[in-house]
């Protein structure tokens, strides 16, 4: 038993509180980079308002002709450029400039110093940095979504805030696991900074309902890269229509992608010679 | 000097590596099918190491040394053998054993460039789990002994390479490592700022009784700091243990050149069986084996009256440099 309890303690509850610490000043660390660059910071804030603004103008567009895509009139798609907006903000906030930087560790052989670190690797690479003016979108995703609770007259009850809260969660982990995998292959292929460009790309799909795709690209993006599938789940059940089985099925999806990419990273690391001096 | 802080026995490394013809056809197939070769760059090595030690590794560029130090501190797995560093195995990379070691590349940096190094310290000493008080105190001990301070609060890209590599020290240095491996540190520093970070090496070792394993290719380093080195040549161990020895024994003489006062003094001094190396007006250069130095010295000295005399040893980058051409 008390082997038990110091392992809890040792391994767990004191984990959490050095990991706490260490998050902290990260995000320290962050933020006094980014306020070493003044004129960068007014840019980025700039960048993301006007991006929104371009994105609904997008959408207003593609609905000026028509009321419904794929069976989803302009104020329920605004509901998925609501949640497109959240996911955009955290990439840019948390995955955009770390897992950019895995390219860097292992082309200058940097990440000799992370593995030398009695902390878990994955948890340095991913969350070392942190872009401040990513956050600016995501509260602007949220304003969107409540603007659309008010224009789609969703009751939003305990029950619904809760779902949404999960599907978000597994949509951010499905998302971070895709973008981890990309940039874990730069231990083989050194550069792989363009792959994940693609990535990003794609990313711009999940701005559209799911079912505004053809058949065909709908197996792609919900299988392949289940890109729509982390923005429509979460939207439908706003809404209410998302069915229990899709619920289930994310967090399913969403656990075997963690899985899947902690996994590929421990296995990659074998394969990691560090560039030579 | 205590026991045995690292064991090695039989630790070889074989990396693949492909290679490629030159111009447009040679790319073109690298491209399509890449020709690998796997190549053993540490052979069977054998060498143990007490706590407190200070181990230079010697060798030419590609010899194995940053190889070597990499499967010490567990970058690297070895492809076979066996290796225990404080105990561990390094490959495992347990927390226990990580809070022991430290590495130091003199070309690679772990401070944040943008914000001043102090920040990195702080969050160095999160890693390890040291509370703040602490960390502040081992900042303050470390930064006096280094010889660093206001230099802390700037910037890292606005400091000098001297004052970089200080504040790298101090880096990883936070959590008291009791084995410090040092790849290069002095790499690019000037004459003062190398002889600073030696002599603090030096006090460091003395005041915690941290081993070191330093591999450098400045021979002020190895000679100021290290009893022992090991020689490291295509992978195998050439030499391994003091370094006074190493140099007698690729340089067994020196050379002695006296000035005498008469002509006549010149012609008795040429009478001694000893080898001429020059000789020039009334000066005359021996060439003298280091372990009769002594005694053929006091015998000249009270035989002749000579006008001035001086002594000389090759130079030790010369000596060392032998190394690095001779073969096994």
């Amino acid at each position: 038993m008390e082997i038990w309890n110091k392992k809890v303690y040792c391994y767990g509850l004191m984990n959490i509180k050095k990991y706490l610490k260490v998050y902290s000043y990260f995000n320290y660390s962050s933020f006094s980079i980014e306020l070493e660059y003044k004129f960068n910071l007014l840019i980025d804030l700039l960048t993301s308002i006007l991006g929104l603004i371009g994105s609904i103008f997008l959408l207003s567009i593609f609905f000026s002709n028509t009321d419904e895509i794929g069976g989803w009139n302009f104020n329920q798609a605004l509901i998925i450029q609501g949640i497109y907006t959240i996911l955009n903000g955290i990439t840019n906030t948390w995955f955009n400039p770390n897992l950019r930087e895995i390219v860097k560790y292992i082309r200058e052989g940097t990440l000799d110093y992370v593995l030398l670190k009695p902390i878990d690797s994955q948890f340095w690479i991913s969350f070392k940095r942190i872009s401040p003016t990513g956050l600016i979108e995501i509260l602007l995703g949220f304003f969107v979504l409540i603007y659309c609770l008010y224009l789609n007259n969703i009751a939003f009850t305990l029950i619904s805030f809760i779902l949404l809260t999960i599907t978000l969660i597994c949509s951010i982990s499905i998302l971070y696991s895709l973008w981890f995998l990309i940039s874990t292959t730069t231990i083989w292929f050194v550069k792989t900074w363009n792959a994940t460009e693609v990535l990003r790309s794609f990313l711009y799909m999940g701005r559209f309902p799911i079912d505004s795709f053809s058949f065909s690209l709908r197996i792609f993006f919900s299988t392949i890269i289940p890109i729509t599938f982390i923005t429509s789940i979460p939207s439908e059940v706003l809404l209410g229509l998302s069915p229990a089985w899709k619920i289930i099925l994310e967090v399913l999806v969403s656990m075997i992608f963690l899985v899947f990419s902690r996994k590929f990273w421990k296995f990659a690391l074998r394969f990691y010679t560090s560039a030579s001096s | 000097m205590g026991n045995n802080i690292i064991e090695v026995k039989d630790i070889s490394k074989s990396f693949v590596i492909s290679s490629k013809s030159p111009g447009l056809k040679g790319t073109l197939k690298h491209f399509f099918k890449r020709k690998t070769i796997k190549k053993k760059v540490v052979k069977n090595i054998n060498f143990e190491i007490k706590e407190g030690e200070i181990v230079g590794f010697l060798g030419a560029n590609g010899a194995g040394k940053t190889t070597i130090l990499k499967i010490l501190c567990g970058l690297l797995y070895p492809s076979n053998g066996y290796i225990s560093v404080a105990g561990s195995r390094p490959f495992e990379r347990e927390a226990s054993f990580l809070e022991k070691i430290t590495l130091i590349m003199g070309q690679k940096q772990q401070l944040i460039w943008d914000i001043p190094p102090v920040d990195s310290f702080y969050l160095n000493a999160s890693i390890y789990g040291i509370e703040k008080k602490e960390a502040i105190k081992r900042i303050k001990d470390l930064s006096e002994m280094l010889e660093i301070d206001s230099e802390l609060y700037l910037p890292v890209r606005k400091l000098s390479l001297g004052q970089r590599m200080k504040a790298e020290l101090l880096a990883a240095l936070i959590h008291k490592p009791s084995i410090l491996f040092l790849d290069e540190p002095t790499l690019g520093l000037d004459i003062n700022a190398q002889s600073n970070l030696r002599k603090f090496l030096q006090i460091y070792n003395k005041q915690t009784g941290a081993t070191i394993l330093l591999t450098s290719h400045y021979m002020k380093d190895i000679t100021y700091l290290c009893k022992r080195v090991i020689c490291i040549q295509e992978g195998y161990i050439t030499y391994d243990g003091k370094l006074e020895k190493l140099l007698t024994k690729l340089s067994p003489n020196k050379e002695v050149t006296i000035i005498c006062k008469s002509k006549k003094d010149l012609e008795n001094l040429k009478t001694l069986s000893l080898e001429i190396k020059n000789i020039n007006d009334n000066q005359i250069t021996f060439t003298i084996n280091k372990f009769d130095f002594k005694n053929t010295l006091k015998e000249i000295l009270n035989r002749f009256d000579i006008e001035d005399l001086h002594i000389t040893e090759p130079p030790i980058d010369e000596v060392i440099g032998k190394i690095l051409i001779n073969k096994k």
